[in-house]
């Protein structure tokens, strides 16, 4: 009957709302593909290899708060170990390969034996009070990070150099002169090598949460966070579950860290530990919407582009409106989170389900 | 361990735990002189915490909203309460300790006023709209904390803001060897004040017959015919209001203030409420002095684990009771 109906019926519209999602996701992929010798600008370069390791760090958010329901603040600790453990062990052997696998290795392990420690600790309560304890052991890293100085140091933060194969001056391939070839105007130099490997780390561990998501494990996540009781019911040691997707994300939250050292050379408490990371993960991630990959990908570009573009936007408005009281204040470039989570708030109300989710809701609707 | 359990309950049970800290605290310490002092800062410390801390418990306990943008209401009340005393300098640098006082109460008082305002302004628009549904209450507060934040730096600006401390509150009390700061006396006798007027309420009128009610099974109480809705804002007002008091207070303490002060304050008040256990009052009284006292020792004993400890004792207490140890509401 249903069968009937729907052949019947009016003819199938074009999935609109799916295809503007996977048309914008795979014009950022060949963007981020193309970067270097699409905005071969130091800054541009900066931006496209930030978002690889922000899509990466937000989509494994995405498989805790979007994909199980599990809140957690402590996701930046993860990526502060991997950065970290990295960081440390470049500084301290020098700059190998040898160093980033041992001292990220370090890190990814204590990222995993921490996750798994907090998870059997209390992911068998509320998801509120799970909230709260990631975020009081969040903090606690925060600032073992700023005191253990001679180790993380402090507040600075940590400078080192990397392997000579990504270092600017290391020609990829060298013509008769022995510079390095332009392909496209571009110098195939170590930066580039650098950036690419960026790149494919990011793509692959991409490609492994799709994996996650569509394999049964993804499914019985799903099941979780719709009816944790019924899951039980059904057979599934929730707990089990929750505690190995936490591990599972942290673990790649801490690779996603190793990829953001080995790029910046530099890991500090600012860019690898602090809140405003976290506040900028759960802001992409639903802006983006939860429970969609693609989501968090959308979300990482716009808020990036937000960053960038609204404080330019802003700061015309500000002088625009100079002669009027309260506004210039209110549109200071500086206060542009201000708008963002006013936004952030508009969007919980009314689009809980975020852009990319929104717009496959329409069509699975239409499709009805 | 039967034996034991049932001797620890006897006398007095998890009350127990601020005694036996402080007694290893004394041995470890070892001079009286100093640890009287320090347990003085702690017993003082843990009250301005317990003023933080006892608003998200009960909020919580009746409402069952985690309210993260908490610390943006201890900042506010911070701040507000750093401004009033900026107004009143006269009165409070005089020599006039009657006026003095007046003044800082007054602080405290306009700070309660405008947290609880902001409180009604923020469970009418911010969180009405979701009860119910964690996922997006825990959401929609980070999201009210974000704006809230960015207000306070767009009014007071990201500078250290100093804090005009009243005459008869500085200085310190000293008996023989012992010194103990005055202001730290007034904290905590305020906090002693503000607990014994929540007992009050809670255990002695109707109204809070209604709130712990309420805290016990929400449905109930509706289907008996009360309003819920009206002890929910009344108490989220207050819980408000008790958060920005806390902030304006440690305001007064602290002499220096900056925006991030909420969220420094609201890493040990979620250890307090968790340790203590959600919704109930004693049990954030329990863990806010456990943590006061903690944070003194430990920051003495050796300075680099201070917060550190108190993770510790989170975790330890966790393991023992995951539930806190004194939780009102186990749903």
């Amino acid at each position: 009957m249903s069968l009937a109906v729907e052949q019947t019926g009016a003819p199938r519209q074009l999935p609109m709302g799916r295809l503007l999602v996977y048309g914008t996701v795979g014009l950022i992929a060949l963007a981020l593909l193309f970067a270097p010798f699409l905005f071969p600008d130091v800054r541009s370069q900066e931006v496209a290899a930030r978002i690889c390791v922000f899509i990466v760090l937000a989509a494994s958010f995405d498989l805790l708060i979007g994909y199980t329901g599990i809140v957690s603040f402590a996701h930046t600790m993860f990526f502060g170990l991997g950065a970290y453990g990295t960081a440390i062990a470049l500084k301290q052997f020098g700059a190998s390969f040898t160093s980033i696998a041992l001292g990220g290795g370090a890190g990814v392990l204590a990222a995993l034996v921490l996750a798994a420690l907090i998870g059997l600790l209390s992911l068998r309560v509320k998801a509120i009070f799970f909230a709260m304890v990631t975020l009081a052991a969040a903090s606690v890293m925060l600032v073992l990070a700023s005191q253990l100085s001679e180790f993380t140091g402090g507040e600075d933060g940590l400078t080192y150099s990397i392997p000579r194969l990504f270092s600017p001056a290391t020609e990829l391939i060298a013509d008769a002169e022995g510079k390095a070839v332009k392909l496209f105007g571009v110098a195939l130099n170590g930066k580039i090598a650098l950036y690419y490997f960026v790149f494919s780390s990011s793509l692959a561990l991409f490609a492994v949460m799709l994996r996650i998501v569509a394999s049964p494990l993804g499914r019985v996540l799903k099941a979780i966070r719709e009816n944790e009781m019924r899951a039980e019911a059904i057979g599934y040691r929730v707990v089990g579950y929750r505690t190995a997707v936490f591990c599972i994300a942290a673990v790649i939250a801490a690779l996603a860290g190793i990829l953001r050292a080995v790029w910046l050379k530099y890991t500090g408490p600012e860019v690898a530990l602090s809140f405003d990371i976290m506040i900028d993960i759960l802001l992409i991630v639903v802006i983006g919407g939860m429970g969609t990959m693609w989501g968090a990908v959308i979300g990482v570009v716009l808020m990036t582009l937000a960053s960038y573009y609204l404080k330019d936007l802003m700061a015309l408005g500000a002088e625009a409106t100079a002669s009027i009281p309260l506004l210039p204040d209110l549109l200071n470039p500086d206060r542009w989170l201000l708008w963002l989570g006013v936004g952030f708030i508009l969007l919980v109300y009314f689009f809980p389900s975020g852009l990319v989710g929104t717009l496959m809701d329409r069509d699975a609707r239409a499709g009805k | 361990m039967k034996d034991l359990n049932a001797t620890f309950e006897r006398f007095g049970g998890v009350m127990l735990l601020p005694v036996i800290l402080a007694i290893i605290a004394f041995v470890l310490i070892g001079r009286p002189a100093t640890w009287i002092t320090l347990t003085a800062a702690g017993l003082a410390m843990g009250m301005m915490i317990f003023l933080m801390a006892s608003g998200l418990s009960l909020i919580f306990g009746l409402m069952d909203v985690l309210n993260f943008s908490h610390s943006a209401f201890v900042t506010a009340g911070a701040f507000v309460g750093a401004t009033v005393l900026g107004w009143l300098t006269l009165w409070i640098a005089g020599s006039n300790p009657v006026l003095n006082i007046v003044g800082l109460l007054m602080a405290i008082a306009v700070a309660a006023v405008v947290g609880g305002l902001i409180g009604w302004f923020f469970e009418r628009v911010i969180i009405k709209p979701v009860y119910g549904d964690h996922l997006r209450q825990i959401l929609i507060t980070v999201g009210g904390l974000i704006v809230a934040e960015e207000l306070i730096l767009m009014i007071w600006g990201g500078a250290p803001l100093p804090v005009p401390r009243p005459e008869v509150l500085t200085g310190s009390f000293i008996i023989g060897e012992v010194s103990i700061e005055v202001y730290r006396v007034f904290a905590f006798g305020l906090g002693a004040l503000v607990y014994l007027g929540l007992y009050l309420v809670l255990d002695r009128t109707r109204v809070g017959l209604l709130i712990r009610a309420g805290v016990e099974n929400r449905e109930m109480v509706e289907a008996l015919g009360f309003r819920i809705d009206r002890l929910f804002i009344g108490v989220f007002m207050a819980g408000s209001a008790l958060a920005a008091m806390g902030g304006a207070m440690w305001a007064g303490y602290q002499g220096l203030i900056t925006a991030s002060l909420g969220a420094e304050m609201m890493i040990l008040v979620f250890i307090v409420v968790i340790i203590g256990g959600l919704g109930s009052i004693r049990g954030s009284l329990l863990g806010a002095v456990l943590v006061g006292l903690m944070a003194n020792y430990v920051g003495f004993l050796s300075p680099k684990v201070a917060l550190l400890s108190n993770m510790i004792l989170m975790m330890a207490i966790l393991l023992w009771r995951p539930w806190g140890l004194l939780p009102a509401v186990k749903r």
